[in-house]
């Protein structure tokens, strides 16, 4: 078990960004996701905790102890990549073993050590097998016993299920949670996928452009995101988020309709935004379909997600106009009506509304309720 | 617009049989997918509906007329792959003029205007007609992929995994600008696709295929709701479905290696007609954390995803993943209470995996 700590830690390549200076502790123990799109830097910054890319400037300490300039194979991490990298003419067991022989360890310890992983991954009828013969499934998991049996201080992972069928990322997933939670080595898992960062992660670190957009645990992330970019970024659809002006309490949504402000945010309204633009924000199980509402819209289309239905409809104004391109995306009970072309109104949660300054992109912050 | 039909369709690689009797008929207008794991079938028999390959056995017919000796030109079918395959040196605009363009075709000049200008509408891409294709980011040139083949208005759409190769929240806008568009358009459409949920939420209909073999047709609630068989009562949902095997003896139900067990009259209205041993299919959101609930577990594990958290509740040697709207405050090694909606239950044969109806 470590402590990690980032220390303005950056990256440049030539002149361009690939992380800009950045904080970060990670608790010993703990279970950190970083996620991002593509080319958001959140696997330099892994490379740069796991020694396997210099920084170009700040400092890493694992434990207190000062390591930016050691070695990958000083820091006592292990890395587990996208890519299964098991050696193909080794059988499976000879892969686990492998880190165990290297350091020369005692053949009655590293068997011990490899029944343990082998029972925990359970992956005990595979162990005579060569890589080529696994399934992808398999194979991440053969990966994962090589690494997890050295029993390393910090364990880093890099997309270890991108390369898996849907159906093996979620088991998957599942099985990786509960490894941490019977082993409890620090960890740090890079993600584009929301779903896996929100599902595994104590806390989660959303990367943007190089640059750090907010850390937070999920339920932080998801309900009270930072800016614009991580209330998109963050749910299935994102949160909708709807541009309009604010005035005496009301905001009127481009289009026509006005969404009277809750109480408690009136004041946040009137003192924080620097004009009168606001985005107007709510995640899709926050609106009510229901016989009236304050807002109503037009039914683009409706589609089934088994549990529940998700209804996409254009936002409608008083005077019966609808937005263009401004779909947003209500998450309704199978039973409510869905015909294309139908019109329907909604309410929202007034707890579970957000709101946003469009000139920073950042959330307007509640004050806490006295 | 046309209807398609295929009739015991078999197909064979030499010793491999790709396809096997499959037979399926998509309405004038319908949206149909193509649902199945990789190797089941869905790209070769959407490739003989082209023409692109040729079957065995059995007959495709368009509108009523059998097609089979029509070379896939003559078929007036137009096909969206999963890689764009668009002239990167062309303009947006001369991509989508050059399938009218072609020699079969030659539309008079005014004519193609008018057509590419109206797609691009439709596509939300007018703004991108001078562009070069190579400048463009993924989900446009999916667009104007997409483009390519409404612009000819042929009398069939075949999509083979068109949104496969996009990042997340595109393929999110584009499911539901796809649904849209052929609902609009009432296209007739065959789409094939590995995605549960580009399938259910998309398709009028879908058609199941696993090993050359189709597995069931029905609507998106049909498909759900009613899983033919296990194989297709796991492919759709996420979280998967609970599959467990259950005992029934004395009028009890019992799930193996716990204690739940439920009176069989309660589940079933027939429960002669249950055997001794089968599966039994609970969706996660039937099982439901509830203090007068009549099953006791402990949580193993947690998955806060936001607009709902996954509870995976240990009960005995069997683990149950349920999920509960928002975020839910129970922890890791908590004691919960929980019931099970009866009459949402699915049973299964042990061997065969195919549903009983009781």
């Amino acid at each position: 078990m470590a402590e990690i700590e980032l220390r303005q830690v950056e990256k440049k390549f030539g002149e361009a960004w690939a992380v800009r200076p950045m904080d970060l502790t990670i608790q010993s123990g703990e279970f950190v996701a970083l996620l991002g799109p593509s080319g958001c830097g959140k696997t330099t910054t892994l490379r740069m905790i796991s020694g396997l890319e210099a920084v170009t400037g700040g400092r890493i300490y694992i434990d207190g102890k000062d390591v930016t300039w050691l070695t990958a194979s000083q820091r006592d991490i292990a890395f587990v990549f996208q890519f299964f990298a098991l050696y193909p003419q080794m059988t499976v067991r000879q892969n686990i073993a492998f880190p165990l022989e290297s350091q020369g360890m005692k053949r009655a310890e590293m068997d011990h050590r490899i029944d343990e992983v082998v029972k925990m991954l359970e992956i005990g009828h595979l162990l005579k097998r060569k890589p080529a013969a696994l399934s992808g499934g398999d194979k991440q998991r053969v990966a994962l016993a090589r690494s997890l049996v050295r029993k390393p201080a910090c364990f880093l992972m890099d997309e270890p299920l991108g390369a898996l069928d849907a159906e093996f990322r979620e088991a998957m997933r599942a099985e990786i949670k509960r490894l941490h939670l019977a082993q409890h080595a620090t960890s740090v898992y890079v993600t584009h996928d929301q779903v896996e960062a929100m599902a595994m992660g104590d806390r989660i670190v959303v990367m943007s452009n190089a640059v750090v957009q907010q850390v937070g645990m999920p339920s932080q992330v998801y309900h009270n995101p930072a800016n614009l970019f991580v209330a998109n970024f963050i749910g299935s659809p994102g949160m909708n988020l709807v541009a309009g002006k604010y005035a005496d309490g009301v905001v009127h949504l481009d289009g026509g309709s006005a969404y009277p402000v809750p109480d408690g945010w009136k004041p946040v309204l009137s003192t924080a935004l620097r004009s009168d633009d606001v985005i107007v924000g709510f995640r899709p199980e926050a609106a009510q379909v229901g016989e009236a509402g304050a807002l109503s819209g037009v039914v683009y289309t409706s589609d089934l997600h088994g549990a529940y239905t998700m209804l996409h409809a254009s936002l409608e104004g008083e005077a019966g106009r609808n937005v263009e391109d401004k779909i947003v995306h209500i998450r309704a009970p199978r039973e409510v009506a869905h015909t294309m072309g139908a019109r329907i109104c909604f309410d929202l949660a007034p707890d579970m509304v957000r709101f946003f300054d469009p000139k920073t992109e950042a959330a307007l912050a509640r004050e806490v309720r006295s | 617009m046309s209807q398609i039909a295929l009739s015991n369709i078999t197909k064979r690689f030499r010793a491999i049989t790709a396809l096997n009797d499959v037979a399926f008929e998509v309405k004038d207008a319908e949206f149909f997918v193509l649902l199945g794991p990789t190797g089941a079938g869905k790209t070769t028999t959407l490739r003989v509906i082209a023409g692109l390959i040729k079957q065995d056995v059995g007959h495709v017919t368009f509108d009523g007329q059998i097609i089979d000796a029509l070379p896939p030109a003559d078929r007036d079918v137009a096909f969206v792959f999963q890689q764009y395959s668009l002239y990167p040196t062309m303009t947006v605009y001369e991509n989508l003029a050059f399938p009218l363009r072609a020699p079969l075709r030659k539309l008079p000049e005014p004519e193609i205007r008018k057509r590419v200008t109206e797609t691009a509408e439709v596509l939300r891409i007018s703004h991108l007609l001078e562009r070069k294709t190579a400048k463009l980011s993924g989900g446009e040139m999916q667009r104007v992929s997409i483009g390519r083949a409404i612009v000819r208005s042929p009398r069939a759409y075949l999509m083979d995994e068109p949104l496969s190769n996009l990042d997340a929240k595109l393929r999110e806008t584009l499911r539901v600008e796809l649904a849209h568009l052929q609902r609009t358009q009432g296209s007739t459409t065959i789409f094939v696709t590995h995605d549960q949920i580009e399938a259910l939420t998309m398709a009028d209909r879908i058609g199941v295929l696993n090993h050359g073999s189709l597995v069931q047709v029905g609507t998106p609630e049909d498909i759900y709701d009613r899983p033919a068989t296990t194989f297709v009562a796991q492919l759709v949902g996420s979280p998967k479905i609970n599959l467990l095997n259950a005992t029934t003896e004395n009028g009890t139900l019992r799930l193996d290696g716990s204690d739940v067990h439920l009176p069989s009259r309660e589940v079933c209205n027939d429960p002669k007609n249950l055997p001794a041993n089968l599966v039994l299919g609970i969706r996660p959101e039937d099982v439901r954390p509830d203090p007068d609930g009549l099953f006791g577990g402990e949580i193993a594990l947690t998955e806060p995803l936001g607009v709902e958290t996954l509870l995976y509740i240990r009960i005995g040697r069997q683990t149950l993943v349920s999920t509960v709207p928002g975020i839910s405050p129970l922890r890791r090694g908590d004691m919960v209470k929980f019931g099970i909606v009866r009459e949402r239950l699915h049973f299964f044969d042990q061997t065969s995996g195919a549903r009983f109806s009781a």
